[in-house]
């Protein structure tokens, strides 16, 4: 479970996130959902504690983000915007090399390696050099990365970006699996129809704050529209910067 | 420590694949100090072994008017050869380096006991013939001094009145100290392959992480970021060892190819002063890591840092500068001294003078002392928010 409390950071003279409040529940698929520049991802980073907030707290199973980084960190599974692989290792290795650095044991990481060829259907691609991998690889590999350590948090900074239909197929099935063993999956994304999909509930952010928050029903049912999509122009106040 | 040592290895193995890196670190860098070193010193061999062995030319006019010098000088090395028609314009347009010109008038002014004289047309700028005017110049005096010997001693008179003095010579200089030239450019040419061994490496760990976008999930990782500086740092640290231990076999097999004792010196690159000169290096390997890691952090781009790395290269060559144009007399506080201790310090193993226990000791300490303040400072870069975000 993931408890973020009025969210603060500032570059410069913009405030690029303020004053987010939202909670992710485990055993829920939760969207962040913006247009490009709401400020997603500069959230997103304060959630894995790559960035320092300005001010606010992330709770991460009740573990505060900042004073206990590490506690939190083991927690987290993440797919962060940027998805660079080792290209002179094969995708199993790039895996391994996350799980040594969580501490888990050879052993462990053969185990997990093998159940995540599995889910993730890894197989042709596993032994394989990463250097020259399509976009869809690329993400299943950096998925089975951030998976390793099992975490039961799960970030995901646009996972849909730059996937075709199939592999999108496929993310959708492995997210809900995922909320189905029980997870707290949050991920962000500027797609409506990407975020209605899977959503159990969505966190609508725009200019750095959160303008709606609740289940698609519940979105429909505050703005008064039929159509998710009329819902969201609605609250973010314009549909520039969003896809359908 | 786990973490760091799983660092280190990625790093190890990941640049042991890419073939760049391994030509620069094990090939490039560690031949290029010794082939250079062996195409200098072959230059140098040849131009002593020519000047020893080649008789000077020397234009003579009017040789037929002195035969007595002719043969003096035919005996000191120096071969008359037939003058060019215009000798003044031979000299002017370095035709010829010089000309000797013996008028009629020599023969009767010596026969008649005044002074000879003798004309020798040359350019004084041209610093190309300095040493043959010098050399004639020296013989015709030495020429002058033996006859007038001879006059005195037909007169009955010790010819010793016109030596007042007795110049003796005592050239204090062994083989090894002939070479200094030479030698002088070793340490730095040793210094280089630490310095480029790791440089690939330093760069691809940190800037090339973050580059190819793999910074910022690595950073997300329960490790300290100490430990992945550490890891890394050490990785390039390894490769600048493996490549000074590469370029020193290299020296020692170079330096057995040298015609040293025909040029009068002597370089010692045995088994065990590479072994010394090892101990004294390796430690250089850690604070070059330290700096070249902490660069590559610094930086905003691969290419920044790449750029900023390669300028780091030319820093070792501040001390072999100024003690090539300038030697000073090694005090103890420069054996504290990170780079102008090496360089002392191999010089001495080079020339095989003993070098104690303090001051190796005390060489190695600083240097690592000055590489764990390096590290300090790069792993304070390492916790900057900008590090991985470089958008």
């Amino acid at each position: 479970m993931i408890e973020v409390q009025q969210l603060r950071k500032h570059f410069g003279a913009v405030k690029a996130v303020d004053g987010v409040s939202f909670k992710a529940n485990d055993g829920q698929i939760t969207g962040l959902l913006g247009p490009n520049g709401a400020g997603k991802t500069t959230t997103l980073r304060m959630l894995y504690t790559l960035m320092k907030p300005d001010s606010g707290t992330v709770l991460v199973d009740q573990i505060n983000a900042f004073a206990e980084s590490n506690q939190a960190r083991r927690r987290l599974g993440v797919l962060p915007d940027a998805r660079g692989l080792y290209k002179r290792l094969s995708a199993a290795e790039n895996i391994e090399y996350f799980g040594q650095l969580h501490g888990l044991e050879p052993e462990l990481i053969r185990q997990r390696i093998a159940q995540l060829e599995q889910r993730l259907d890894l197989g042709e691609i596993l032994h394989r050099r990463t250097e020259g991998f399509s976009q869809g690889q690329r993400v299943k590999t950096a998925l089975a990365r951030a998976l390793i350590h099992d975490p039961p948090n799960l970030l995901l900074d646009e996972p849909g970006n730059g996937l075709d239909v199939m592999s999108t197929r496929a993310l959708r099935e492995i997210l809900r699996g995922l909320r189905a063993e029980g997870r707290c999956v949050l991920f962000s994304s500027h797609m409506m129809a990407e975020v209605a999909a899977v959503c159990d509930r969505i966190v609508v952010i725009a200019k750095g704050k959160v303008v709606a928050d609740g289940s698609a029903d519940e979105l429909r049912e505050l703005t008064g529209t039929s159509s998710l999509e009329d819902a969201f122009v609605k609250v973010i106040g314009t549909d520039e910067g969003l896809a359908a | 420590m786990r973490a760091l040592s799983v660092v280190w290895w990625k790093e190890v193995r990941e640049n042991l694949r890419d073939r760049r890196t391994m030509v620069s670190t094990f090939v490039l860098g560690p031949l290029f100090g010794p082939v250079l070193f062996a195409v200098l010193i072959g230059f140098v061999a040849k131009t002593e072994l020519d000047r020893a062995e080649k008789a000077l030319e020397l234009p003579v006019i009017g040789a037929e008017h002195a035969p007595n010098l002719m043969n003096w000088l035919g005996a000191q090395g120096v071969e008359a050869v037939d003058p060019p028609a215009e000798p003044e314009e031979a000299v002017r347009t370095r035709e010829v380096e010089l000309v000797l010109r013996i008028d009629d008038e020599y023969g009767k002014a010596l026969g008649e006991g005044r002074p000879a004289p003798l004309t020798l047309i040359f350019d004084q700028s041209q610093t190309k013939a300095r040493a043959s005017i010098e050399r004639v110049q020296a013989l015709l005096q030495g020429y002058g001094e033996l006859v007038a010997r001879q006059r005195l001693l037909i007169r009955g008179m010790d010819p010793s009145l016109v030596g007042p003095i007795e110049l003796r010579r005592v050239d204090l200089s062994t083989p090894q100290s002939r070479s200094a030239m030479i030698l002088a450019m070793l340490p730095y040419l040793l210094i280089l392959t630490v310095f480029t061994g790791g440089m690939y490496l330093a760069i691809d760990a940190t800037a090339g992480e973050r580059e190819r976008q793999s910074l910022e999930p690595l950073l997300i990782n329960p490790v300290s970021r100490a430990a992945l500086m550490g890891g890394k740092f050490l990785a390039s640290a390894a490769f600048g060892m493996v490549s000074l231990a590469l370029g020193l076999t290299a020296f020692s097999l170079f330096a057995q190819f040298i015609p040293a004792d025909r040029i009068g010196i002597q370089i010692n690159l045995g088994p065990a002063e590479c072994l010394r000169l090892f101990a004294v290096t390796a430690p250089l390997a850690v604070l070059a890591a330290a700096v070249q890691t902490g660069v590559a952090a610094f930086s905003k781009s691969y290419r920044e840092a790449q750029t900023y790395v390669t300028l780091l290269v030319f820093l070792p060559a501040i001390p072999s500068i100024v003690l090539a144009i300038n030697p000073i007399k090694a005090e103890d506080w420069m054996y504290g001294v990170p780079l102008l201790s090496q360089q002392l310090l191999i010089d001495h193993v080079v020339r095989g003078e003993a070098i104690g226990v303090v001051q190796p000791l005390m060489s190695i300490a600083a240097t690592l002392l000055a590489g764990a303040l390096a590290a300090a400072w790069t792993t304070r870069l390492y916790h900057r928010e900008s590090l991985a975000v470089s958008a």
